[in-house]
C-alpha cells in the first residue's frame, strides 16, 4: 500500500496548473500597453514608410518581446516578489505558475518575437529587440536590481528602447530622432520609480532591494527626483530640434513638464513620512500621465500630418 | 485498499481545457497572420510573374 501511495505522490502534477489569465499576467499587460503605445509613436514618427500590415506585425512582435522579458523578470524575481505586497499576487509567487513554466514561456516568446521581427522587417530592429530583452532580463533583473540603487537609472534603458525598435523597423537604422524618443522615457524613469520607491519604501526594504530611499535616505531621493525633473526640460526639447515633434508637442510638453516640476518641488519641500508619501503618490500618478501625453502629442501631430518644428542636424 | 487519489481536480481539468482552447486560438491566429503577411510581402502582382 505504501508503494501505491508513493507512486501517486510522484504522479502528482508539478506545473500545468496555471489558467490562461495567469499566463497573460506573466506578460505584464500594463507595462506592455506603455510599450505598445510608445512603439506606435516611434513607428509613425520615423522618416519613411512601412506597409500598414507590416507595421502592425512589427508592433505585435515588440509587444510579445516586452511580454517575454516580463515573464523572465517574474521567473527570476519570484523570491522577492513573494515578499512585497505590490507583487505577491503575481502568478509565480502566488503558486499558480511554476518558475520553470515562466522561464520556458519567456524564452519561447523572446526567441519567437526576435526571429519574426527580423523576418518581417529588418535585422537592425530585431537585433535591438533582442538587446532590449537581454538588457531587461539579464542586465537589470539579474544584475543591477539587487546590486545598486542606480538600478532603475541604468535599467530604465530597457523600457526606453521600444520606440527605437519601431523606428528601426521602418528605417533600418538608429538616428538622433529615435534617440530623442528614447531619452524621453529614459530620463522619465528615475523620478517615476523613485516616487514609487518612496511610498513603497518598507516593501522594498523587506525584500532587500537597494532602492534609493532605502540606501541613500528619503532626503537624498527627493533631491535626486528634483534634479532629474529639471533634466526633463532639455530632454523634451530634443524631439523639437531633431525633426520629430511640432508645436502641439512643444506647448503641451512644456506645460506638463512645468506641472511635473511643481509636483517635484512640493515633494522636495514635504516634511514627515505621511506628507512625503502623499506627494510622492501624486508625482507617481502624474508621471504616468506625463509620458502618455507627450507621446500622444506626437501621435496626434503625425496623424494630422502636422510639420515638425525643425531639424537642426 | 485506499481510495485512488485523483491527481487532477475538476478545477484543474477546466483550467487545462481553457489553456488548450487558448493555444488552439493562438495557433489559428498565427496561421492567419502568416498567410496575410506572405500575401502582403509577395505583392499584388505575384500572379503576373514569369514562371
Amino acid at each position: 500500500m505504501q508503494v501505491t501511495s508513493n507512486i501517486i505522490d510522484v504522479a502528482l502534477p508539478d506545473g500545468g496548473q496555471g489558467d490562461v489569465k495567469d499566463f497573460v499576467g506573466l506578460l505584464k499587460p500594463r507595462v506592455m500597453s506603455l510599450v505598445v503605445f510608445t512603439a506606435i509613436v516611434g513607428l509613425l514618427a520615423a522618416p519613411g514608410t512601412i506597409h500598414p500590415w507590416m507595421g502592425f506585425m512589427a508592433i505585435l512582435c515588440i509587444a510579445v518581446g516586452a511580454g517575454a522579458s516580463g515573464a523572465l523578470n517574474m521567473w527570476y524575481d519570484a523570491d522577492i516578489d513573494a515578499i512585497m505586497k505590490r507583487t505577491a499576487s503575481r502568478p509565480v509567487p502566488a503558486g499558480k505558475i511554476t518558475p520553470h513554466e515562466a522561464l520556458g514561456f519567456g524564452i519561447v516568446l523572446s526567441v519567437a518575437s526576435v526571429l519574426l521581427l527580423g523576418l518581417f522587417t529588418n535585422i537592425a530592429a530585431a537585433a535591438l529587440l533582442a538587446f532590449t530583452i537581454f538588457f531587461y532580463a539579464v542586465v537589470y533583473t539579474m544584475w543591477l536590481k539587487r546590486a545598486t540603487p542606480q538600478n532603475i537609472v541604468i535599467g530604465g534603458a530597457a523600457g526606453a528602447f521600444p520606440p527605437m525598435v519601431a523606428w528601426a523597423a521602418v528605417t533600418g537604422s538608429f538616428d538622433l530622432g529615435s534617440f530623442s524618443l528614447f531619452l524621453l522615457i529614459f530620463m522619465w524613469t528615475p523620478p517615476h520609480f523613485w516616487a514609487l520607491a518612496l511610498f513603497k519604501e518598507i516593501d522594498y526594504g523587506k525584500a532587500g532591494v537597494p532602492m534609493l530611499p532605502n540606501v541613500a535616505g528619503r532626503p537624498a531621493t527627493k533631491n535626486q527626483i528634483l534634479w532629474y525633473t529639471i533634466g526633463l526640460f532639455p530632454t523634451i526639447a530634443l524631439p523639437l530640434v531633431t525633426g520629430v515633434a511640432g508645436w502641439i508637442y512643444a506647448a503641451g510638453a512644456t506645460a506638463l513638464t512645468l506641472k511635473f516640476l511643481f509636483d517635484a518641488i512640493v515633494l522636495y519641500r514635504a516634511e514627515g513620512t505621511a506628507s512625503e508619501n502623499k506627494a510622492a503618490g501624486k508625482l507617481f500618478g502624474f508621471s504616468i500621465l506625463w509620458l502618455f501625453a507627450l507621446f500622444a502629442f506626437i501621435l496626434v501631430e503625425k496623424l494630422l500630418g502636422l510639420p515638425a518644428v525643425g531639424n537642426w542636424f | 485498499m485506499a481510495n485512488p487519489v485523483q491527481p487532477f481536480s475538476p478545477e484543474d481539468l477546466a483550467r487545462r481545457r481553457r489553456r488548450s482552447v487558448a493555444l488552439a486560438v493562438i495557433l489559428v491566429v498565427m496561421v492567419a497572420l502568416f498567410f496575410i503577411t506572405t500575401i502582403v510581402r509577395l505583392g499584388s502582382t505575384v500572379g503576373e510573374r514569369a514562371l
